[in-house]
């Protein structure tokens, strides 16, 4: 399995990402700087990881998506290659256009950072096979971006197309208003494509992928991207 | 005709004597712009004129320490072939103006004194102090303050792991923002400011030069008015993005050969870390002026020099490297200038367009820099209060009411607006008594605190010293950590007066005996003084930031209650008839007084508490521990139970109850331990000579006392959580 790390200029959770591929991999991912073209043709995940890329001046993620390696993981993604974006990562593929929505200003109007609870909403996916279905896991987040918006229309199809990937609940898995941190529509922490191969979220499940720092409800993921493309 | 005027000197903050000193220095009349940089250079800020005398007295040196106070920051081994780099700074002046972004560039500032010495920054603290709840400002100050911290260090990406807040009265107007930050560096690998080298070239990096912060150190040197507010335009803009650039760019110059000094720009910008970089170096430097990256059009060499700019660095390089230098600030796109050389004439020479715009002798205006011996008087001592002379309260009621007191309160609307766990190395979060964070790619970890208890410095300044310090002991060592050394953050008031500056040598006396009995020397630190509005000084806040090390994290201990059952020992004893409620958060929260001398603290007992609990807690022989402070006994107990969601079950008897229970005695521990091994942990304290006594057992949701069903846990848990956010938002 051949993963990479997108490295914008303001990225800062480039190296936990990478740690916990590698701990899932067994090797070392490729970093990848954001002014590069030059993409290895057999990359089977690239990860866009969390951050403040371009200092989040603009809006969140809006400068990121117009930067040349993302034209790259646009054409890749077309492809196939599956992608992951983690908070920032996640804000940059809704403005690169590459999955649905938007996100907001937390309702509050605060960064928050803390740990929630999720619902694993599919688990036939590459990114979630891992899970149980209904599995409610413990991952932190840490944004002040991350209220997911869709209007009524789009959040009808996603929902119909079950591509909610996980929602923010309460620790024994109950939906609702109480467990929905920043004001996210139908508490949705992470969608994917329609066809399942981009997955963006705002919870940061390299955070918790190692007993030392509290949890590793975060490792399944990664571990499922192992086994699923593993060749 | 002068064009210095007298009303021009004393705009620059220099007295008549003083400005007879430049003169004298120069040989003639200084011109604007060197009059400028006298006046920074030698304020208060920069020149710690009033405060040097006492700071020499502090302990400095052990066998660990790499580089002590003088440089940018502390440097200590941490074994391994890694050094911890850390230093706390102040940002009091311009956070009371302008909140978010004062405290921003504070956040900034101490991070580029950790990077700038070669140490990638791997955690920040805070220790804030803010005035009343009930002042009309106090809410909009924390909101700012908080948020500002958070918007820097959160985009910078590093995590903001612990810290300390107070509120009281003292502090209205004009609160405490201090700032720390620790790096780790190769050993190996450490870079200094002192410039060597004739002819090598003088190089800017970092963000373009605007006009703002023209003059803040001059600022933080004077006490605040009623007009303070219009200081606004001094304080600087931070950009946090920038800075995390500029970590990167000098991490990746650093990494090469290319580097023969570095200094980053701060207090009183170009000015400062120019003369520093040559005054330690013992040589001269050519500055082109016009050559420093400019924001606007139109900019004076006197504004260049005097900036105060965020996201700017000093750098002499190795000749020949300047390209390879440039390529690495261009990758991150950053601005680059060659902007001056170094020479041997021991002078400060700028030049503007190739005309000389001013020229200084730098030695003598460094070493003639002002050094006062100030009058001071000692702090009267206070009576001691017994116990008889406070109203006992029911326990249940005094234990609701302190846990949901401002000074006690959960602090986790604040410190959830900070990113605390990104780098993915953050094993212990905040919240309990240390942060501790894991070496990256090891097993070891560092353990971090702030700590000072303001009403006992004010009460007793040189008991009050050693408490703020062997508090920090105490927290690294709850941990499991081996507290090594401090970082020393001075904020007092005016030191022109007697009481003030005796507050000062009191607290400087008390400190150096704790931190010499405790083997833990001061490495860095930094000198706020006239912290006063209107002639109201602050309480005398000697905040202390310490970090030690942890052998093996999955050994560290937390503060929470791991299960039902285990057996619930003080260490250092319940202090009976006593227990010191004088200058106690029990007398001002549930008595309405602030009266009496501040407990003592005995510091071989502290050193010998400390360093049992440590090897108990290394040798996983104990399976939660917490440091007994503000509020005392039941507090640390109570504080336990919510962490763990087990509550406790507890015999202590005897009259004058309240003492036992929320007496604030210095040195002591609450730890618990399976009932298996109590025997052997309490022969153990025998054997080690600190007095242990099993107080009850953990379990159930409620605290009992005697039998006697005291708050549930839940409750107690919403008064704790809730007093903070409920504050903020009520309306004012």
């Amino acid at each position: 399995m051949k993963a990479a790390v997108i490295v914008f200029p303001g990225s800062n959770c480039d190296r936990d990402v990478a740690v916990s591929l590698e701990k899932s991999m067994g090797q070392k991912p490729l970093m990848l700087w954001h002014r590069t073209t030059e993409v290895p043709a057999d990359l089977d995940l690239i990860v866009v990881p969390g951050g403040f890329s371009y200092g989040d001046y603009l809006r969140s993620g809006a400068m990121a998506a117009h930067s040349p390696v993302m034209q790259e993981v646009k054409e890749r993604a077309a492809k196939g290659v599956r992608v992951l974006g983690i908070c920032n990562g996640f804000q940059i593929l809704t403005e690169a256009g590459l999955l649905p929505g938007a996100l907001m200003r937390n309702r509050d109007l605060k960064f928050i950072c803390r740990d929630v609870h999720l619902t694993v909403e599919r688990t036939d996916t590459d990114f979630t096979r891992g899970y149980a279905k209904g599995q409610v896991i413990r991952v932190p987040v840490a944004h002040h971006d991350g209220n997911y918006f869709a209007d009524d229309s789009l959040l009808e199809r996603i929902e119909g197309n079950g591509q909610v990937a996980f929602r923010y609940a309460s620790a024994n898995g109950e939906v609702s208003e109480a467990s929905n941190i920043n004001g996210s529509r139908n508490n949705i922490a992470g969608v994917f494509n329609e066809a399942g191969t981009v997955l963006g979220m705002m919870p940061h499940p390299e955070r918790l992928a190692d007993p030392q720092l509290g949890g590793i409800d975060g490792k399944p993921l990664f571990d499922s991207l192992v086994e699923a493309l593993c060749k | 005709m002068s064009a210095i005027t007298p009303e021009i000197v004393a705009q620059h903050g220099l007295s008549a004597d003083e400005y007879k000193l430049v003169l004298e220095i120069m040989g003639r009349e200084p011109n604007l712009t060197e009059l400028g940089i006298f006046s920074v250079m030698w304020s208060e800020h920069c020149s710690y004129k009033s405060s040097k005398k006492w700071l020499k007295t502090l302990p400095t040196k052990a066998p660990w320490v790499i580089c002590g106070p003088g440089e940018n920051a502390g440097i200590i081994d941490i074994g391994d072939g890694l050094a911890a780099v850390f230093k706390m700074e102040s940002h009091n002046h311009p956070s009371f103006i302008e909140p978010y972004q004062g405290a921003a560039t504070g956040v900034g500032g101490i991070l580029r004194d950790v990077f700038t010495m070669g140490a990638r920054p791997v955690a920040n603290l805070n220790a804030l102090r803010f005035g009343s709840p009930d002042h009309p400002k106090t809410r909009h100050l924390v909101s700012g303050v908080v948020a500002g911290i958070g918007g820097y260090g959160n985009c910078v990406g590093v995590p903001t792991v612990g810290g300390e807040v107070n509120f009281h009265s003292s502090y209205n107007g004009n609160i405490l923002v201090n700032a720390m930050t620790v790096g780790v560096a190769r050993a190996d690998n450490i870079f200094y400011s002192a410039a060597a080298g004739v002819g090598n070239p003088v190089v800017y990096v970092g963000s373009k030069t605007g006009r703002d912060g023209i003059h803040g150190a001059t600022m933080a040197s004077a006490e605040f008015n009623e007009d303070s507010e219009e200081k606004r335009p001094t304080v600087q803009v931070g950009d946090p993005f920038t800075e995390k650039l500029l970590i990167e760019a000098c991490m990746e110059l650093m990494a090469t050969d290319a580097i023969v000094a570095i200094q980053d720009m701060g207090a009183a910008g170009l000015t400062s870390s120019s003369f520093e970089m040559a005054s330690k170096g013992g040589m001269g430097v050519e500055l082109e002026l016009d050559k420093v990256p400019m924001r606007e059009v139109g900019m004076t060499p006197y504004e260049l020099m005097l900036s105060e700019s965020q996201e700017r660095m000093l750098i002499v390089l190795v000749p020949g490297k300047e390209e390879m230098a440039k390529a690495i600030f261009d990758k991150w796109e950053l601005d680059f200038a060659v902007i001056g050389t170094l020479t041997d004439s021991g002078r400060m020479v700028l030049k503007w367009h190739g005309e000389v715009v001013g020229d200084l002798p730098i030695d003598p205006l460094a070493a003639a820099s002002p050094e006062y011996d100030r009058p001071w008087e000692p702090t009267p001592a206070l009576p001691v209060l017994t116990p008889a002379d406070v109203e006992e309260k029911p326990w249940g009621e005094a234990l609701s009411t302190l846990i949901a007191s401002p000074d006690i309160a959960s602090r986790r609307w604040i410190y959830q607006q900070y990113d605390h766990m990104v780098m993915g190395d953050t094993a212990q979060r905040p919240g309990g008594d240390a942060g501790v964070v894991r070496l990256h790619g090891s097993n070891r970890a560092l353990a971090m605190t702030t700590d000072c208890t303001p009403r006992y410095v004010a009460a007793d300044p040189v008991e009050g010293g050693k408490q703020a310090v062997a508090e920090a002991y105490r927290n690294i060592s709850a941990v499991g950590g081996l507290p090594l050394a401090v970082t020393d953050n001075m904020n007092f008031g005016n030191p022109e007066k007697p009481r003030i500056m005796g507050q000062f040598v009191g607290a400087c006396q008390g400190m150096g005996e704790a931190c010499i009995a405790l083997d833990f020397p001061v490495v860095s630190g930094n000198v706020s003084l006239y912290n006063e509005t209107a002639g109201q000084p602050i309480l005398p806040t000697p905040a202390i930031g310490a970090v030690g090390t942890i052998e093996d994290v999955d050994t560290m201990a937390t503060v929470a209650f791991k299960g039902p059952g285990e057996s619930i020992v003080v260490l250092g004893g319940v202090a009976g008839e006593q227990g010191w409620l004088g200058q106690s958060l029990y007398l001002r929260e549930l008595c309405g007084r602030e009266e009496g001398a501040p407990p003592p603290v005995t510091l071989a007992v502290e050193r010998a508490a400390g360093d049992f609990v440590r090897a108990q807690i290394r040798a996983s022989k104990i399976t939660a521990c917490h440091d007994i402070a503000d509020g005392g006994l039941l507090v640390a107990v109570t504080e336990m139970a919510m962490a763990g969601d087990y509550g406790a079950m507890l015999a202590i008897e005897g009259p004058n109850l309240h003492a036992s229970l929320f007496g604030e005695n210095q040195g002591r521990y609450v730890v618990t331990v399976r009932e298996s091994l109590l025997p052997d942990l309490l022969a153990a304290a025998r054997a080690a000579g600190v007095e242990a006594q099993t107080i009850g057992t953990t379990g159930g949701f409620h605290i009992f006392l005697n039998g006697e069903q005291g708050p549930a846990l839940a409750d107690l848990r919403a008064g704790f959580e809730g007093w903070l956010p409920n504050y903020m938002a009520a309306e004012a």
